[in-house]
């Protein structure tokens, strides 16, 4: 199936001269969870200010659903909501009323009962007459995405949705953006929180100094580029690594009773299997073994400062 | 895809939020310029009316409505309307107006069109109340409402526009304070330019409010300083400069899109 939005030769320069985003080319499937993973500055919020068209690009083409955000841009936004990274409310407007602006704004009747569940699924239906000053900041959070799922997108962009929200709350949204992903709406989240790709995400984009860096299946990703970890808890301690097992490279603990084998998925140094044989020839026994596998978050940190 | 032709529901939305606010803030939006137009009666129409008697034969106290009304329009109108678009980019719910499948028209339109309503609230409730000083009787009726409306619709698209060219709420406030007003109280709202030496009264036809004040005050009275079709002329060509700023803006996003 054609890709729901896709971004070609993508550039942005600033005003002040900097450039946020290099050429940036970029395919996001129907139906799917999105990451866009980077470091802060990297240039994500410009990505999909461009997208929503709060940024103009520099050079480049930008399709949703097959219209072009230029010439077709009221096609392509009004299947967009987007909730912000910055909190920014109409203060002394009611909870409901701001909902049903949003709905107006992008050109839907109004609907009562739709706002209503999209309030009680936000848990915010008890407040739907409060002022939305009145809020705690969690709850200004939850408005800010009730204004954008009030439209009834079939694209929704959450910028940053958990940075400075507590514990409770973020499972919360994590629950809603994949119910919403069960009913086919298509999410493209930033973050700097590797935790949150990882949890969330279907794909993770990876993005560093305004160019995409990678873009792959989560779990092929974590498969592909996933360092792994053989430890071997040694029931002798060792002065030094046996020469004949240089080819692993192996690191001995400073008290020499652990040895740590690190290898990754595309083998370029020999299996494990052929290591526990090595060890057994070499007459060394091990009381225990054990392998761990890297987080998204090393393999992010590596490729983040591969990249200059 | 006759749904994305246009979004009228987009005007509405908008409009009504303005006019809400206008509702909520009733006080400062409505019963203000009631009271400092109340002031000025007493001021200028009792006070300085009981010196100057006649101008041209009508009495300083009617007079002056045309020129209090003018005044209050155009404050009005610029207040409203460059508080209305500044006021989002300001806290950053703009964004939600730049990602919405509008058009630049319709947001003109809506932001424009609310803020003149107000004015012209104003401006009618004014009339209302200088009826409750001076007895007023109205010449040309029909085009006492189109100046009215001109200059509301005309001056809102002014303040539109100093709203997107702000960055602060100190030049906010700077075009009208340094340059409006002046303007207003120089444009013959009190006097008759006739009343003026000959120098300044050159000088005053190059103040685009005479010919405001000018031709409203025609629609009341039947005579005025300039004629009907210089005035009327002179705020068309206002009003298409300000048209013309606005489309420029949008073509190029200036200060709304980075
Ligand atoms: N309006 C702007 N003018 C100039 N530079 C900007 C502007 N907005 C963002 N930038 C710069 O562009 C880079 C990318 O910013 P941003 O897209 O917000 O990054 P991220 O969302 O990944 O943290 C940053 O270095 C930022 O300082
Ligand atoms: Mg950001």
């Amino acid at each position: 199936m054609a890709p729901i939005i896709s971004i070609a030769g993508v550039s942005k320069t600033y005003d002040t001269g900097f450039t946020a985003l290099k050429t940036v080319n970029l395919d996001i499937e129907r139906g799917e969870i999105f990451a866009l993973l980077g470091p802060n500055g990297a240039g994500k919020t410009t990505l999909i200010s461009i997208v929503c068209g709060i940024v103009n690009r520099s050079s480049g083409t930008v399709t949703v659903d097959g219209h072009d955000i230029g010439s077709d841009y009221r096609a392509a936004r009004s299947l967009i909501g987007l909730v912000p990274q910055e909190l920014t409310v109409e203060a002394f407007e009611t909870v409901a009323n701001a909902l049903a602006f949003s709905r107006g704004l992008f050109g839907r009747p109004a609907d009562p009962a739709f706002v209503e569940k999209v309030l009680k699924d936000l848990s915010l239906w008890d407040k739907r007459d409060a002022k939305i000053i009145t809020l705690s900041g969690g709850m200004k959070r939850r408005v800010m995405i009730g204004k954008a799922l009030a439209h009834e997108p079939r694209i929704l962009f959450l910028d940053e949705p958990t940075a400075g929200v507590d514990v409770e709350l973020r499972k919360d949204m994590w629950a809603m953006v994949r119910a919403l992903r069960d009913s086919g709406v298509t999410i493209i989240l930033t973050t700097h929180y590797i935790e949150e790709a990882e949890e969330m995400a279907d794909r993770v984009g990876v993005i560093n100094h305004g160019e995409i860096v990678l873009v792959e299946d989560k779990t092929e990703l974590m498969r592909k580029l996933g360092r792994k970890q053989l430890t071997v808890q040694l029931r002798d301690p060792l002065r030094t690594v046996p020469e004949a097992l240089a080819a692993y490279r192996l690191d001995l603990s400073p008290d020499g009773g652990t040895l740590t084998y690190t290898y990754d998925n595309q083998a370029d140094r020999p299996g494990v299997a052929s290591l526990l044989r090595d060890l057994e020839s070499a007459g060394l026994a091990f009381r225990d073994v054990d392998t761990q596998a890297s987080s998204l978050e090393e393999i992010f940190v590596n490729l983040v400062r591969k990249t200059p | 895809m006759s749904r994305h032709a246009a979004n009228p529901r987009a005007v509405w939305a908008i409009y009504k939020v303005e006019m809400a606010r206008t509702l909520r803030t009733v006080m400062q939006s409505v019963i203000s310029p009631v009271i400092s137009t109340s002031l000025y009666f007493v001021v200028f129409g009792a006070a300085i009316g009981s010196r100057i008697s006649e101008i041209n034969g009508i009495s300083y106290g009617a007079f002056i409505v045309p020129g209090l009304i003018m005044l209050s329009l155009l404050t009005q109108s610029i207040s409203n309307a460059s508080f209305g678009i500044y006021f989002p980019k300001f806290v950053g719910t703009i964004f939600e107006i730049l990602s919405a499948p509008v058009s630049y028209l319709e947001v003109v339109l809506a932001y424009v069109g609310a803020a003149a309503t107000k004015s012209v609230a104003i401006g009618l409730i004014i009339l209302a109340t200088a009826a409750l000083f001076v007895p007023l009787h109205i010449e040309h009726p029909f085009w006492m409402v189109a100046f009215l409306l001109l200059t509301a619709i005309t001056f809102s698209l002014f303040g539109f526009i100093i709203g997107i060219w702000a960055r602060s709420f100190e030049q906010l406030q700077l075009v009208p304070l340094l340059i409006v007003t002046p303007l207003t109280f120089l444009g013959g709202s009190f006097y008759s330019i006739d009343m003026l030496p000959g120098v300044w009264r050159t000088i005053t036809l190059f103040n685009p409010v005479v010919y405001l004040v000018s031709g409203f005050r025609w629609a009341f009275f039947g005579h005025a300083d300039v004629s009907l079709a210089v005035s009327l002329t002179m705020t068309l060509v206002f009003l298409a400069a300000c048209i013309a700023v606005i489309a420029w803006i949008f073509r190029t996003g200036y200060r709304l899109k980075t």
